[in-house]
Parts: structure tokens; sequence; C-alpha cells
């Protein structure tokens, strides 16, 4: 089940376990990733708090989680290659977090919500 | 308010967005490519928002000379000066180029999101002075700007445009005829790459850039202008320069002749300045780590005292490295001194490094 924050984090759930990364309007809207900026193994991060940054050419970006828990590892492969979040913004997490407080999930947007919610905001 | 291409970036794809005052395309296809393309070959950038002013009459260079850092008097005619408008406090007003077509004929080219404070600074200026004999136009509104740039200019100039640019040196202009109309083309830029800027009524900008995409010139945007600026060192005002940033701290007295025989506004001022030495002075800084420093991020020193701040940051496009200027504090300016920059929650190592990140290849 993958999960949207109104900041455009996704959260991609298995069990306990979520993976967090940019969605791919996000990474669309920011152009060429060349850094992202990101937590250390057993850091905390705590639901819309800022845990790290995405940056484009122009800009750096805030990443808030979209859920509380302690980061159990970090996409490692984005320190040399950050453009992997331009290719699949999907694939591409950047941190996978062991949730602390699950039910914080319905406090944020499934897949159609989401597209729509998307929509919204390009006009 | 637009450019006269305002609608050919948007028929482009470009992303737009406000820009002193201006709706103006920040990038096209991506900044790195656009980046790349004026390094290797040529792009081609909408400066039309910029402003251009006449400055006229047996005054003329008298005028300019007290307004104007750089030399005028002994700038021979169709060349250009690039320098600021200072207050009496040495405070910058704006940076600009000059150019002269006479001893009686000068045009400025100020910053777009200047324009209306240097036009109301140099009426004042011209009142408070009492030099006789000037007459000030505000032509912005007449005079739209490409800046085709890149070591594939002068080609494109003359197979393109039918203009042969070989025997134009860098920094002097000339005011050719093209499809029965007069442009003006200085061998300038902002890139630090060979190439000029075309000025010309909105209709034959119009024409001149449909010419050069038929030609297959990159169009570039705001984004890339900025990298390709930042790379050779060059300021941009609001953030090298400023009206609380001297010439002289922001590195750039070679562009204020401070022996002038009646001085400029705030040559004195920048000359004690200079001999002392600045208390601060912007500088570059490399960091060794690939974390980046953006305009505005704290530069500290190794005990954590704040000793500066960035004023322009960047992972490098042509120079793969996390690259800045940074105003910081006299002690700090000396080449190889180690300074921290807070980047969010943690600090970075830095080192002093001349600002000229990159090479220059202009043609001389």
């Amino acid at each position: 089940m993958i999960y949207y924050s109104t900041s455009h984090e996704y959260a991609r759930v298995e069990g306990n376990i979520a993976y967090i990364g940019i969605s791919d309007y996000a990474q669309h809207a920011l152009g060429n990733i060349v850094y992202v900026d990101m937590p250390e193994d057993g850091d905390d991060v705590t639901a819309g708090e800022d845990f790290g940054a995405v940056e484009s050419v122009k800009a750096a970006s805030d990443l808030l989680s979209p859920v509380s828990g302690a980061v159990v590892e970090v996409n490692e492969q984005l320190i040399d290659n950050p453009r992997l979040i331009n290719e699949d913004a999907m694939a591409n997490w950047i941190i996978k977090v062991e949730m602390s407080d699950p039910s914080e999930l319905e406090g944020l947007m499934d897949e159609a919500a989401y597209k729509e919610f998307v929509a919204k905001e390009q006009h | 308010m637009k450019t006269c291409l305002h609608d050919k970036h948007v028929a482009l794809g470009a992303q737009m967005a406000p820009f002193a005052g201006f709706d103006m395309p920040i990038v096209y296809r991506g900044i790195p490519e656009e980046h790349n393309a004026v390094r290797e070959h040529a792009g081609m950038f909408d400066v039309s928002h910029m402003g251009e002013f006449h400055v006229g009459g047996p005054g003329a260079l008298a005028f300019i000379e007290r307004v104007f850092t750089n030399d005028a008097a002994n700038l021979p005619d169709g060349h250009v000066a690039y320098g600021m408008l200072t207050r009496e406090d040495g405070g910058v007003v704006d940076d600009l180029l000059v150019y002269r077509r006479s001893a009686t004929s000068f045009v400025p080219v100020v910053n777009a999101a200047n324009i209306d404070k240097d036009f109301a600074w140099l009426q004042e200026c011209l009142k408070k002075e009492g030099i006789e004999g000037v007459e000030l136009t505000n032509l912005s509104d007449n005079v739209s700007e490409i800046a085709l740039q890149g070591p594939e200019a002068e080609e494109v100039m003359r197979k393109a445009l039918g203009l042969d640019m070989s025997g134009l040196e860098f920094y002097t202009f000339c005011e050719p005829e093209w499809e029965g109309h007069k442009l003006m083309v200085s061998r300038t830029g902002y890139t630090g790459e060979d190439g000029f800027e075309i000025y010309a009524p909105a209709e034959v900008i119009t024409r001149i850039w449909d010419v050069l995409l038929e030609a297959g010139v990159e169009p570039c945007g705001l984004g890339c202008r900025d990298t390709l600026r930042f790379e050779v060192g060059l300021p941009l005002y609001g953030h090298e320069l400023a009206d609380d940033i001297t010439p002289v701290e922001g590195s750039l007295s070679m562009f204020c002749k401070l022996d002038k025989p009646n001085g400029f506004l705030g040559s004195d001022v920048l000359a004690r300045q200079k001999e002392e030495g600045p208390k601060r002075r912007i500088v570059g800084l490399e960091l060794l780590d690939k974390a980046i420093p953006r305009a505005g991020y704290e530069v500290l020193d190794m005990e954590g005292n704040v000793i500066g701040h960035i004023t322009t940051g960047y992972r490098g496009i042509s120079v793969d490295k996390s690259i800045a200027m940074a105003l910081v504090d006299a002690p700090f300016t000396k080449r190889d001194t180690q300074v921290q920059v807070r980047i969010r929650r943690k600090t970075f190592p830095a080192v002093v490094i001349p600002r000229r990140f990159y090479k220059k290849s202009y043609k001389k």
C-alpha cells in the first residue's frame, strides 16, 4: 500500500516498514536532482518534521517524514547517484523507517486522493 | 510584464516564473543541458527585461564620469566598460555596462530589477551635481535584447544572421544593419564564454530569435544564466553586490577608477576602504562534501562563530564540486583558510579558494 503526504513524500508500507521517498510529481517539479541530504541509520524521524532535503540545481527542498519511527536503512545509492530519483522516484526510496505509530498512515492520502490533490495543485 | 519573446518561451514549453516584474523563462530542457550547450556550443537568452538608458549631450561624459565607477573618459568610442553606480557612502545602486558611442552619447545597460531605481537615481544625481547639457532617456520599453553565448557564437552570427563579427574585439560593439534595421551588437556576456549581446526593437529581436532557433541554437533560461555566471565568479546584484555591499567588499575594486581627477560618487570612501582593507570581502569557498551551500547559509570559523554568509552557491555543473561565493570577515579571506558552512542541522568544513571556479574562455 502506498500513502502520500501533502508535501509530496510517499510511504510505501510493507508490514511495519515504510519506504519513504518523493513522488514522481515532486521529482518532475524539482528537475535534475543533484544532492540528497539523508539522515543516518538509527536516527529517529517524526511525522511532519524534516529528515533531510532533496536539492535540484536551483534550490533545496526539505523532506518531511510522513510517519514517525526509526531509520533502519538509507538508500546509499543516492549518495553518488541522486538522479536515480529522476529516473524512477517510486523505486528509489530515500529512507526505510520502522514505524512507531502505524495509525499515522490514516492521516495520509491514498493513490487516488493524491492524484486528485496534484491535479488541484497544478491549477 | 512580458518580454516580446514571452509567447515563444511558453510555446517552447519553458518553465516560467516571475523575475524583476517580468514573467521569464527559467528552464527549457534542463539547467545542466542548457549550461553545457553554452560551454560547448551556443545558447541564447532572452534578456529583454534588462534596462537601457541613453545619456546624451555635451555634458554626457562629465556626468557618466561622476556617477560610474569605471573609466569613461579614456574609454574609446565603440567600447564597453563594466562598473557600478555608487552612492556617496560607497554602497552600490547597481552594476552595469556602459556603451560609449561618443563623448556625447552613452548607453548604460542595467539590471531589470533596478531600472526604476537607477533611473530615479541618475535623475537625482543630475540635479544635485549641477552638470549642464545632459539628456537622460529611459529606452527600456523600446529596446529588446538577446544574449548569444558560447564558443560557436561567432560562427552562428555569420552563418545564421550574415553578420561577420570576427573583427569585433572583446568589450567592443558595433551598430550593423540587419534586414534593414540597425542593431547594437557587443562582444560581451555573462557566462564566461565568448558571445554577443544583441539590442534591437521588439519586432527585430523576435525575428532574430526565430532565425537563431532555426539554426539550432539552444534556448536557455535564467536558471543556467545564474550557474554560468557563478562558475566564473561574476557577481549578481542583490547577492555579491548590494546597497550595503561596496565594490571593494565585493572584490571588484579593479572596476573602480579611484584616481579620476574629480572622483566619482563615493570614490573617497572606497579609496579609504581599499587602503585600510575592507572589514569583510567576497571570497570563493569549496565545500569538502557533496552538500550544497545556498545563499543565506551561515559561514562559521572553526570554533563555530558566525563570520559571514553565502551569497551564491551551487553544486557546480562544469566543475564537479560544491562551491560558493561568500561574504566573510577580513581575517578569513585568505586563500586556504579553513571555515565551516552550516547547512540545515549540520556543519561542513570548507576552504577559501579563488572565486574563478571555472576558467573563462573569452576571445581577446
